[in-house]
């Protein structure tokens, strides 16, 4: 791809964003005219009530924006690692782990402060995402699509029944989870914000790092070993930051699915298969999508709200019917 | 040396049909025993004469509303939807060659239950309209994804995935109709999402009990074409089977029998999942494994609601223990599963 191309859709794709950013500011239970949104954003004031009700929105921006981002790249990366097309955070049932690790801290051990529960949930996600690929590459042929998705569907649904199993006799935990269950960015705050951004981070930086050696994967294991890439290694460093990106932004956003699905494969048809442009590309559109379907959900869902893990389900799920559609027999 | 070979061939045949009739009817006494037991225990516990003469129309105080309106219709219920979910599971584990592929993953479940959370909680509604709405979802929810897989040739795997996609948005629309419900009415809704025996009425049951004979014979029936089906597409077509005519008759009962099942007590998970292969190890690999399934079906659904009931401080819904109970066993199909290439 030539230089200027790039640079055309980098404006472009932040331009995008840019309006996103605003649309989420201005929309709403009340609406907010954009110039005033613009100008209550230079001039911070907080005195009358579209001011308080702008910069209340301003946490769920910011965090829609970074929870789309990682959860792009977590999709692009666990798709390059099990050069799989399907795989995806909610596919793999990882978020069904995080939510379980979370629930039985809340029930068991009485956790409710988030910086704890931050914990639970990476280690729910990187227990199970371990667990679901491992079965499903045992056997001939590897972890095909079909496998992947079989083991992560049935783990997630045996793990549902023990999250219900613990949650049912608990009034408390079950009204906290409720709400939890379903993914939704409203409920952020600065400081969860905080709390996950230094593992967001991390993550985005060990994604980036190990891109151009994940390139070198996508011609197949024994090619990528002729190119002196260590395979494991690489494998190992991009499943960790995937699972940091999408378990942190679990942590505190609950389960937001299929952003991981769409929007690599968005990307990889807009600017080809190159890792180096496709990683940060999903962290754009990523963060594009989750603002959209956050305003998305609160234009349906007025005057109340639909949750963004909801709208996202329902934009992505059929993304997914169509790569299945799609695939040739013989690669499933 | 050929009247020797094919005695032997008889001599095998004779002991699998032997091993079957066997399982099969040790598999009913144990579906019966639960069932008495289903009747008997409970917070008071009565003597066996007690609930024969209950059942044999005698008013006795107590026993007749303890027995006759609270446990038979929760034991029936349990016995027939344990034979519904068994049965139609292990007709699309057989289809689609693939252990895992069971109706409750691949969303026909979720289509019935998202009905009837709709119908719950947004029309209001209960009672037989829910469960009719349930069972029209449920055939639509299969339909569409059999026609989605169409494209092409028809192949189990393209159907699975299509499955799992349409089970997440159908996942997606309940969360939002529990979500948006007022707190009263959600416990009532919850039952669809873990199935539950509890509060069955007998007007409930012999609807269920005409849908069971009925679409369970026509499976029964089409079995021989079930097991030559499941050859793969070319032999079958070679042999004979007019491939979509049977896949579609085959679809439409087991659907029929999942929704009319769930639109009862909702989805009681992994039961229509784990009945076939558990009936298949008992009966022997080849032999015909429907009538068994259906009769595993009933036992967990009455073990499961048994324990549930007593084993614990809290009375647990019967989907929340076979799912429990079942997660292990499923981790072990999958990883020998994938082992010898299975689910490919």
């Amino acid at each position: 791809m030539k230089s200027t191309k790039i640079i055309a859709l980098l404006v472009c794709s932040m331009f995008i964003l840019l309006v996103c950013i605003l649309a989420s500011l201005a929309f709403g239970a009340r609406f907010v005219n954009f110039p005033d949104v613009i100008d209550i954003l230079i001039h911070s004031k907080k005195t009358s009530l579209i001011d308080i009700v702008v910069h209340e929105r301003i946490p769920r921006t910011v965090f829609g924006i970074i929870a789309g981002a990682a959860l792009g790249v977590s999709g692009t990366l666990m798709q390059a690692i099990t050069r799989n097309p399907i795989a995806d955070p909610s596919i793999l049932g990882v978020n069904t782990g995080a939510s379980l690790f979370v629930v039985s801290g809340m029930a068991f051990l009485h956790i409710g402060s988030f910086s704890q529960y931050i914990w639970l949930a990476l280690m729910g996600a990187a227990v199970t995402s371990l667990f679901v690929y491992g079965i499903g590459s045992l056997g001939y042929g590897g972890a095909t699509p079909i496998k992947l998705a079989l083991a992560g569907a049935a783990t997630s649904a045996a793990l549902s029944s023990v999250v219900s199993a613990v949650i049912l006799p608990r009034t408390e935990v079950m009204n906290a989870f409720r709400f939890w269950q379903v993914g939704s960015i409203s409920g952020a705050t600065w400081e969860g914000i905080y709390t996950i951004l230094p593992f967001l981070i991390v993550g985005m930086l060990m994604g980036l790092l190990v891109s151009p050696a994940l390139d070198a994967l996508a011609l197949g294991d024994d090619v990528a070993t002729g190119l002196g890439v260590r395979t494991g290694t690489i494998r190992l460093i991009g499943a960790l930051s995937g699972v940091l990106l999408c378990g942190a932004t679990t942590a505190l956003a609950g389960p937001i699915g299929f952003v991981g699905l769409m929007v690599p494969h968005t990307m990889r048809l807009i600017c080809g298969p190159n890792l180096r442009l496709v990683i940060p590309m999903s962290a754009v559109g990523g963060a594009i999508l989750l603002t959209i379907s956050d305003v998305l959900g609160r234009l349906i869902g007025s005057p109340g709200e639909l949750e963004s893990g909801i709208v996202t389900s329902f934009l992505g799920a059929p993304i997914l019917i169509i790569i299945a559609m799609r695939a040739k027999v013989r690669t499933l | 040396m050929t009247v020797n070979n094919s005695d032997m061939i008889k001599y095998g045949y004779r002991r699998r049909q032997f091993r079957w009739t066997l399982v099969t009817i040790l598999l009913g006494m144990l579906a019966f025993a639960l069932c008495v037991a289903a009747l008997l225990l409970g917070n008071t516990i009565y003597p066996l004469d007690t609930a024969v003469r209950v059942l044999l129309g005698e008013q006795i105080q107590g026993a007749t509303f303890a027995i006759g309106t609270l446990r038979l219709p929760r034991m029936l219920s349990g016995l027939l939807v344990g034979m519904a979910f068994g049965i139609a599971g292990s007709t699309f584990q057989t289809m689609l060659r693939n252990p895992l592929a069971s109706p409750d993953i691949i969303g026909i479940s979720s289509g019935s239950s998202a009905a009837a959370v709709f119908c719950i909680l947004v029309l209001k509604v209960s009672g037989t309209l829910v469960s009719i709405a349930a069972v029209i979802a449920g055939i639509m929810v299969a339909a569409l994804i059999y026609v989605l897989s169409r494209g092409g040739s028809f192949s189990g795997g393209k159907l699975i995935l299509i499955g799992i996609g349409v089970q997440a948005m159908l996942n997606a629309i309940i969360s939002y109709l529990l979500l948006r419900a007022s707190q009263y009415d959600v416990p009532g809704a919850l039952i669809w999402l873990s199935g539950s025996l509890n509060g069955i009425r007998m007007t409930r049951i012999p609807v269920l009990f005409l849908v069971i004979v009925i679409f369970g014979m026509v499976i029964l029936l089409l079995g021989r074409h079930l097991k030559i089906l499941e050859l793969g597409e070319q032999s079958a077509v070679t042999l004979g089977v007019r491939t979509d005519l049977t896949r579609l008759l085959l679809i439409l009962s087991a659907v029929l029998l999942i929704a009319f099942a769930t639109s009862v007590t909702g989805p009681v998970s992994f039961v229509a999942f784990l009945a076939g292969p558990i009936a298949a190890r008992l009966v022997g690999i080849g032999a015909p494994n429907e009538l068994p399934s259906g009769l595993v079906g009933s036992i967990l659904v009455l073990g499961a609601d048994l324990i549930g009931q007593f084993a614990f401080d809290t009375r647990f819904p019967v989907g929340i223990i076979t799912g429990i109970l079942g997660a292990p066993y499923l981790l072990y199909l999958l990883i020998r599963m994938n082992r010898t290439g299975g689910s490919a």
